[in-house]
C-alpha cells in the first residue's frame, strides 16, 4: 500500500506544557514525525501552547498555532487552513484526548478531516481497562485479575474478592494518578475514595498485584497491511510495582531466553493486530512470572509514548518518524532503514551494546513530598547511559544524573549504616541503586537483597562484581601500583577516575595521568542499528574501552555545543530549543556542529539534529577526551543551561576556547560579591546583601541589610532551598538546614524588596551592539521564582522611565560583562511610598540563554537563538540581521505546575521554583479575562 | 571469569587478544557473525553452524545459562566461541548450568573480552576466512601454519558429520500423514514443527538412496538445513532430483532450499558474508506481506541463473535488505523452499505458516485435490 496521495496537510497536536509524565519526548516525536511529512511534500500545522518546543517552530513546520489544546483552538485552524487529516498520536495523551473530544463534537467530520495512525476504538479499548482485560482474554493472552468499581461498595466488595496486596487503578488519568498498592484492608477505604475522585469516570480497576514479577516493554511498529516489528525490547531493572517511568530500565532485555522472548513477541503481535486498525507505533507491557515465565498483559499504548523516545535513542531506529510515514499509508517494506539509508525499515534493530535510562527525581523541589515510588510516576526527567556491558552502561547513567555522583558509588556519597539501607531497598525511593550496592558493600547477603527488593539476580549479581573489584583496588596504594589489564578493566566497567582515586585515596589527576601514561583511552563505537552487519554512515557514537576508535575526525572546523543534561525543574526543555538552534547555526556558519549530552527525550540528541552526535554524560572526563580526540575551534557552554556554563572554568583553565562571552564574563556574572562591585562602578542599584559563613554572621548581615532578607545557598538553580525570613528565628532555622547540607558553603543573604514589581530583559551583545529581544513584566511580585512567575511581553505597567532604566542597565551590563552573545537581567521595580516613583534594581544576570529566550523568538517570530549563536562565533554581527519583530497583542508566559504528583505538598509558591512547564498564551490587551484572572492572583501574593 | 588469556587469529593475519571462555584449547572455524539477541543456545547448537567460529555480537552471552530443553541438536556444533561479555553468573529457574560450565562439558573452546563490532566491520568488509582460537598455544607462527592447513569452507562436504547414523521415526505411527526428513544436520524444532502438526516422520541419513526413502512410503518429503557448500553435495541432488521425481509436496530449509533449487539446475555461490541473526526481513513475493526470520547461510541460490529459469522456478520470497533470493517454488511441481529458518529457535515465528502450507498441500493432494 503506497501514500496515500489525498492527504496534502496534515495537522500534528502537541503535548502541550511539560507536566510529569509527559514530557519533552513528545516535542521529539512531534518534530520527527512533522519533518517526515514534509519530506513527503505534506504540508504540516501543528498545535501546541509549548513556546519552549521545536516542533513550534518555522523551521519545524508550515504553520504553528501556539494556542491552548482545546476545541476552539482546533476549530479556529481547521478555519484558517485546509487540513486533510490530522495526527494525534505524536502528544501523549493530552493530544489524544482532544481528539477524541473533537470528534465527539463532530468536529472533524464538519471540517471534513480524517485521523490518521489511530484507531480510536482501539485508544478506547487500550483505556478502559476492563474492556482491554476481557478482550484480552478473548484473544488467549493473560491479565492480572481485576474488577471495576464505579461506586465506594462496588471497590469493597472487589477487594474481598481478590484479595490483598491488590492495585487501585483510576480510568483515564495520567502518569498513574491517583492510584497505588494496598497491602491491607486498613488503608484500603481510604486509598479506594482517593481513587474513584481522580477519575473523571469516576471508576477505578482494582487489580491483584503481582508484586516482584519481572516487567518488561516491546516498543512496536504496526503498518496498514498489519505488518508488524519490534523495535526494541526493554527489561525493567526495578520489578513490578514501579511505574516504568520511575524505574530504571535496560535495553536489551538481560535475563531473557529466546523461549521466553518470543512467547512475548507472538503475544504482543496478537495482541497489536487485534486492537482494531491503525498504523504507527505502539507499545506494551508484560509482566513475567520469573518461576514459571508465565505472561501478563499490563498495558498496551497504541501510539508513540515516552517510551518510544527511549527505544528511538537506544536502538537508532526513529520510531516517530516512520510511525508518521506508516498514518499516510505506507507499509514498512517500502520504507528504507533510516541509518543504514541502504536496508530496509522492516526489520528489528539489533544491538551490540547495552543502554541503562536511569530516571532523574527532583523531590527535593517538593518538601513534604513522599519520596515512595510506586504506581504514580514522581520523576521529572531521565538520563540514558550506553556502554558495552551492562555495568559501564548503568555507570554511565549514574554519572549522567548530575546529582553529585561520579558513578555507582565509590565517590564520597555512601551509606554506612544497614538498618537505614535495608529499611531504602524495602522502601523504594529514588537511591535505591545506590543503596543496593552500599547493601552489598556492607555484606548483606545476596539473597536478603532479592527477597526485599524483588530485582533479578542477575542484576545483583553483576552490581556485586564491582564490590569485589573494589575490594581488589583498595590493596593497591597508588595508581602506578594498578596493573595495566586491571586499570583496563575498571574503567570498562565504567569507572571514573574520580572513582578510582577515592578508592586508592589518591586524587583524580593522579588516576587520570597514570591512565594516559598506559594508554588506556576511551574509543568510540556507532549506534547504528544493525550490530554493524551492514555500513553505516550515522554519526551517532557513545564512548567505550574497547579496540577500535570508529569515531574519525573530519579535517573541518567543529565547534561542540554542550547540551544540559537530564531534565529538572529549572533546566528544562527550554535549554534543548536553544541547543538545537545552536546546532543549526554552527552548521549554518560553516562548522561541523557536535552535540554533547546524555537526556534520551530530547531532539538535540536525534541523529540527524548535529553533524555528529556524542550520546555521553555531560561529565568532565568523558567531554575532555571528546575535545582531545575532535580538537574543536571552541565549546559553546551559553545554551545548555547551568550543566554546560559550570564546565566552562575547567575549560578555560585547559586553554579550550569559550565560544562567545569568556568565562571570566560569566564568573563576574555568578560571583555575586564581584557582580555586586561591578553593579556599584555602573552606579546600578541592587539590593543590600552579604555573604555568611555561618549563623552569627548570618544574623550580622540580616541585621545590616535589613529584614526581610531572602536566604540562599551561594550556588542555586531554580531557586533551589531559596527563601524569604522576616526575623531572626526562621533565619537561623534556614541557614542552619542549608549548612546541614552543605557544610563548606557559603550563604547569601538579600535585602528582600517587598510589594516589589519584577521584569526582566533577554539581549544579545556582539561587543558593539546591544540588541534586545524582549522585556517582560511578571504579574506576580518579586519574591515568587521567575520560573513560576506569569512573564507577560512586552511590559504592561511599567513607566516608559522605568522601561528606559532598565534598558539603559542591560545595555551598561552587556557591555561591562563583555558579552557576546546572551545576556538575561532580571530586575525588581520599587515604587517609592513617599515620591511614588520607581526605583529599578537589578536583581541578577546570567550570561546565558534563559528559560524565556525560546518564549521570546516565539512571540516575535525571529530567529533569536541562531542570530545569537552566530554572534557568538563571530561570524557575525548584530548589524548583519535585519530583525523584525512581530508583536501580536501581549504574549504571557504562564507556568504549569505537576502538584496533582504530590498531594501532600505545599503548593504556595516562592522563591524555589517549582512549575514543570509553561504555555504561552496570546492577548489582545489588558482586558482579556485570561490575563484579568491572572493579575486578581497578584493581589492575594501581595496581601499574603 | 576467567583469567586466562586467549588468542584469535584470522586467516588474513589480523589477531585479536581477548580471555579463555569455555574449554582451555585450541579450534580452528570459518568465522562469522550472528547478530541475534537472544537465543545463544539454539545457535551453539544448530548444525548448520558446524565447522564454523561464532562471533556473538550481543554485548553479554550466557545471562539466562544453559537449558537442557533448549538445544537443536544433542551436542555444540560450532566451533569456538567469540565475544564481548562471557557472563557466567546466571539468572533462570529454568536454567540447569552456566555456560562456562556447558562449554566445559561440551568441550567448546571460546575467547571473550574482543572487540567483537571491530571483528564484524572486519569480516563484513573481508569476507567470511578461516581462524583460530586458541587459550592454550600462544605461538603465532604455530597458530599460523595450524590455520593453513585448514580447509576452505569453499567445497566443503559437511552434512555426513552432523546427520544422524541411522534412519530413526518420530511421532504417532497412526498420524494420517507421513513425513521422510532427508538429514543434512537438521534443527530438532523442524521435527517438532512436524509433530505438533500431528505428522509422523522418518529421519533419513543424508546419503540415503531414494529406494530407502520410497520405502517408508511419505506423503511428503523434506530437506532441511545444514553447513557446508551446496555446491559439492552432488549426491544430496541426485536424492532431491529422484525425490521431485515422486511428484510428492516437497519442503526445503536453508541448506535443502539450496539443494531443491541445484536440483533443478539453479547453481549456489558462496556469498560475502552471508545472514546470520534473527531480524532478517524478507518479503512475501506471493500474499505482498512481510516476515521477520531467522537466518543462517553463508550460501545463496544465484539470483542471476533463476532470471534466466524461470520457466523452471518461480522466486515466492526475497530478502528486503539485499534483494537475494530467500523462497523458491518448482513450476509444475509441488516443491517449495525457503533459503530462512522458519521453525525459528532461536528467533520469530512469523514464518511458521510455511510448515502449516506444506502439511496442507499434503492433506489436498492425500485428499485428491492435487493442484499444480
Amino acid at each position: 500500500m503506497p501514500k496515500d496521495t489525498s492527504i496534502k496537510s496534515v495537522l500534528i497536536i502537541g503535548s502541550g506544557p511539560i507536566i510529569i509524565g509527559q514530557a519533552c519526548e513528545f516535542d521529539y516525536s512531534g518534530t520527527q514525525a512533522s519533518r517526515s511529512l514534509r519530506e513527503e511534500g505534506i504540508e504540516v500545522t501543528i498545535l501546541n501552547p509549548n513556546p519552549a518546543t521545536i516542533m513550534t517552530d518555522p523551521m519545524t513546520a508550515d504553520n504553528v498555532y501556539l494556542l491552548p489544546l482545546t476545541i476552539e483552538s482546533v476549530e479556529q485552524i481547521l478555519k484558517e487552513q485546509k487540513i486533510d487529516a490530522v495526527l494525534p498520536t505524536m502528544g501523549g495523551q493530552s493530544a489524544l484526548n482532544l481528539a477524541i473530544e473533537c470528534g465527539e463534537v463532530g468536529i472533524w467530520e464538519r471540517y471534513n478531516c480524517r485521523l490518521i495512525g489511530v484507531d480510536l476504538e482501539a485508544i478506547e479499548l487500550a483505556e478502559n481497562r476492563e474492556l482491554f482485560r476481557k478482550h484480552m482474554e478473548e484473544i488467549g493472552l493473560k491479565c492480572a485479575p481485576a474488577m471495576i468499581a464505579n461506586s465506594f461498595l462496588e471497590g469493597m466488595e472487589a477487594a474481598q474478592e481478590i484479595g490483598f496486596p491488590l492495585v487501585i487503578r483510576p480510568s483515564y488519568t495520567l502518569g498513574g494518578f491517583g492510584g497505588g498498592f494496598c497491602f491491607d484492608e486498613e488503608d484500603y477505604p481510604e486509598m479506594l475514595r482517593r481513587g474513584l475522585d481522580a477519575s473523571p469516570t469516576h471508576e477505578v480497576l482494582i487489580d491483584k498485584a503481582v508484586l516482584g514479577w519481572k516487567e518488561f516493554e516491546l516498543e512496536l511498529l504496526r503498518d496498514a497491511a498489519d505488518n508488524v516489528v519490534i523495535i526494541c525490547t526493554v527489561e525493567n531493572f526495578d520489578p513490578m510495582g514501579i511505574h516504568t517511568g520511575d524505574s530504571i530500565t535496560v535495553a536489551p532485555a538481560m535475563t531473557l531466553s529466546d523461549t521466553a522472548y518470543q512467547e512475548m513477541r507472538d503475544q504482543a503481535i496478537l495482541a497489536m493486530r487485534s486492537m482494531g486498525n491503525f498504523a504507527g507505533g505502539c507499545n506494551i507491557q508484560f509482566s513475567q512470572n520469573p518461576e514459571t515465565e508465565e505472561l501478563i498483559v499490563i498495558e498496551i499504548n497504541p501510539r508513540v509514548s515516552r517510551s518510544s523516545a527511549l527505544a528511538s535513542k537506544a536502538t537508532g531506529y526513529p520510531i516517530a518518524k516512520i510511525a508518521a510515514k506508516l498514518a499516510l499509508g505506507y507499509r514498512l517494506d517500502e520504507l528504507k532503514n533510516q541509518v543504514t539509508k541502504t536496508t530496509s525499515a522492516y526489520f528489528e534493530p539489533t544491538l551490540d551494546y547495552v543502554i541503562v535510562k536511569i530516571p532523574r527525581w527532583n523531590f527535593n523541589k517538593f518538601p513534604g513530598a513522599d519520596h515512595r515510588l510506586g504506581l504514580q510516576m514522581k520523576s521529572v526527567g531521565e538520563v540514558m547511559g550506553i556502554g558495552r556491558n551492562f555495568l559501564e552502561a548503568l555507570q554511565k547513567a549514574c554519572q549522567s544524573l548530575e546529582n553529585g555522583r561520579a558513578g555507582l558509588g565509590s565517590d564520597f556519597k555512601e551509606w554506612i549504616k544497614t538498618d537505614d539501607i535495608l529499611h531504602r531497598l524495602e522502601n523504594v525511593s529514588e537511591d535505591r541503586i545506590f543503596r543496593l550496592k552500599d547493601a552489598l558493600r556492607l555484606g548483606v547477603p545476596r539473597k536478603t537483597i532479592q527477597k526485599l527488593t524483588k530485582i533479578d539476580p542477575w542484576f545483583i549479581n553483576q552490581i556485586k562484581r564491582l564490590v569485589d573489584i573494589e575490594s581488589e583496588v583498595m590493596k593497591f596504594n597508588v595508581p602506578e601500583d594498578l596493573p595495566e589489564e586491571f586499570f583496563r578493566q575498571l574503567k570498562e566497567l565504567g569507572y571514573s577516575d574520580i572513582q578510582i582515586a577515592y578508592l586508592l585515596r589518591v586524587d583524580e589527576q593522579a588516576v587520570t595521568k597514570q591512565r594516559y601514561k598506559l594508554g588506556i583511552r576511551r574509543v568510540y563505537k556507532m549506534v547504528d542499528t544493525c550490530a554493524a552487519e551492514f555500513k553505516s554512515d550515522t554519526p551517532y557514537f557513545y564512548s567505550t574501552f574497547d579496540g577500535e576508535n570508529e569515531s574519525i575526525p573530519s579535517d573541518k572546523k567543529k565547534i561542540i555545543v554542550l547540551g544540559s543534561g537530564p531534565n529538572r525543574i529549572g533546566q528544562g526543555i527550554e535549554f534543548d530549543y536553544c541547543c538545537v538552534h545552536g546546532l543549526k547555526a554552527v552548521h549554518e556558519a560553516g562548522y561541523e556542529s557536535i552535540m554533547v549530552n546524555c537526556n534520551p527525550e530530547t531532539v538535540s540528541t536525534d541523529f540527524d539534529t548535529a553533524d555528529k552526535l556524542y550520546f555521553e554524560p555531560v561529565f568532565w572526563e568523558h567531554l575532555w577526551e571528546i575535545i582531545e580526540l575532535e580538537k574543536p575551534e571552541g565549546i559553546i557552554v551559553q545554551l545548555g543551561g547551568q550543566t554546560a556554563l559550570k564546565l566552562a572554568d575547567e575549560l578555560t583553565k585547559r586553554g579550550v576556547k569559550i565560544i562567545g562571552s569568556s568565562y571570566d564574563a560569566l564568573d563576574l556574572a555568578e560571583d555575586r560579591g564581584r557582580f555586586s562591585n561591578l553593579l556599584k562602578e555602573l552606579d546600578i542599584p541592587y539590593p543590600n546583601f552579604g555573604t555568611a559563613k555561618d549563623a552569627d554572621e548570618a544574623l550580622d548581615v540580616a541585621h545590616r541589610v535589613k529584614y526581610p532578607v531572602l536566604v540562599r545557598p551561594s550556588y542555586v538553580l531554580g531557586g533551589q532551598d531559596m527563601r524569604i525570613v522576616i526575623n531572626d528565628a526562621e533565619l537561623e532555622r534556614h541557614v542552619l538546614s542549608i549548612f546541614k547540607k552543605a557544610p563548606d558553603d557559603e550563604v547569601l543573604v538579600d535585602h528582600f524588596l517587598d510589594r516589589a514589581k519584577e521584569a526582566e530583559i533577554d539581549a544579545i551583545c556582539d561587543g558593539d551592539e546591544v540588541h534586545i529581544m524582549g522585556i517582560m513584566e511578571h504579574i506576580e511580585p518579586a519574591g515568587i521564582h521567575s520560573g513560576d512567575s506569569s512573564a507577560v511581553l512586552p511590559t504592561y505597567s511599567l513607566s516608559v522611565a522605568t522601561v528606559n532604566t532598565m534598558r539603559e542597565y542591560a545595555e551598561k551590563l552587556a557591555f561591562a560583562l563583555k558579552i557576546k552573545g546572551l545576556l538575561n537581567v532580571q530586575f525588581a521595580i520599587k515604587t517609592d511610598k513617599e515620591t511614588g516613583e520607581d526605583k529599578v534594581y537589578v536583581i541578577e544576570a546570567n550570561p546565558r540563554a534563559s528559560r524565556t529566550t525560546p518564549f521570546i523568538a516565539k512571540a516575535y517570530k525571529v530567529p533569536y537563538l541562531n542570530i545569537a549563536t552566530k554572534v557568538m562565533l563571530g561570524t557575525h554581527k548584530l548589524k548583519d540581521f535585519t530583525i523584525n519583530p512581530q508583536p501580536s497583542g501581549y504574549a504571557i508566559k504562564v507556568p504549569v505546575f505537576s502538584f496533582n504528583k504530590f498531594p501532600n505538598v505545599d503548593k504556595q509558591l516562592g522563591p524555589e521554583m517549582k512549575s514543570t512547564g509553561e504555555a504561552i498564551r496570546f492577548v489582545k490587551d489588558m482586558t482579556d479575562p485570561f490575563f484579568r484572572e491572572l493579575d486578581r492572583n497578584r493581589s492575594q501574593y501581595l496581601t499574603r | 571469569m576467567s583469567d586466562q588469556r586467549a588468542i584469535l587469529l584470522l586467516a588474513d593475519g589480523t589477531t585479536y587478544h581477548g580471555k579463555a571462555a569455555g574449554k582451555i584449547g585450541t579450534t580452528i572455524g570459518e568465522i562469522c557473525f550472528n547478530t541475534g539477541m537472544t537465543g545463544y543456545q539454539e545457535i551453539f547448537t544448530d548444525p548448520s553452524y558446524f565447522g564454523q567460529l561464532l562471533v556473538a555480537t550481543n554485548a553479554h552471552i550466557g545471562n539466562y545459562g544453559i537449558s537442557d530443553s533448549e538445544i537443536e541438536s544433542d551436542s555444540v556444533k560450532i566451533a569456538g566461541l567469540i565475544c564481548k561479555n562471557f557472563t557466567v553468573p546466571y539468572s533462570r529457574q529454568q536454567a540447569q548450568s552456566s555456560i562456562q560450565e556447558y562449554f566445559e562439558k561440551e568441550g567448546v573452546v571460546g575467547i571473550s573480552d574482543v572487540d567483537t563490532r571491530a571483528i564484524v566491520r572486519h569480516i563484513r568488509d573481508k569476507g567470511a576466512m578461516n581462524a583460530i582460537i586458541s587459550s592454550e598455544n600462544f605461538d603465532l607462527e604455530d597458530l599460523k601454519q595450524q590455520l593453513g592447513a585448514a580447509p576452505n569452507m569453499e567445497g566443503l562436504e559437511l552434512s555426513s558429520r552432523v546427520t544422524t547414523k541411522e534412519a530413526y521415526t518420530m511421532g504417532d505411527p497412526n498420524a494420517s500423514i507421513k513425513i521422510a526428513v532427508l538429514d543434512l544436520g537438521t534443527k530438532k524444532n523442524i521435527l517438532r514443527n512436524f509433530l505438533s502438526r500431528d505428522c509422523y516422520v522418518k529421519v533419513f541419513p543424508a546419503r540415503a538412496g531414494i529406494e530407502e526413502i520410497n520405502a517408508f512410503g511419505a506423503d511428503g518429503l523434506f530437506i532441511s538445513n545444514g553447513p557446508g557448500d551446496p555446491g559439492a553435495m552432488d549426491y544430496a541432488v541426485h536424492t532431491a532430483q529422484a525425490m521431485l521425481a515422486e511428484d510428492k509436496p516437497m519442503f526445503g530449509i536453508c541448506l535443502g532450499h539450496q539443494i531443491l533449487a541445484r536440483a533443478v539446475g539453479i547453481p549456489t555461490y558462496k556469498m560475502h558474508n552471508g545472514h546470520r541473526g534473527i531480524n532478517h526481513p524478507v518479503f512475501n513475493l506471493l500474499t505482498g506481506k512481510s516476515e521477520i526470520t531467522s537466518q543462517n547461510h553463508g550460501f545463496g541460490v544465484s539470483p542471476e541463473e533463476i532470471e534466466k529459469n524461470l520457466d523452471i522456478v518461480e522466486v515466492t520470497h526475497r530478502n528486503l535488505n539485499d534483494d537475494t533470493i530467500e523462497g523458491i517454488r518448482i513450476l509444475g511441481k509441488p516443491a517449495f523452499s525457503v533459503q530462512y529458518h522458519p521453525e525459528a529457535s532461536p528467533g520469530p515465528h512469523d514464518a511458521a505458516y510455511l510448515f502449516d502450507q506444506f502439511v496442507d498441500s499434503i492433506k489436498e493432494r492425500m485428499n485428491g485435490g492435487v493442484r499444480d
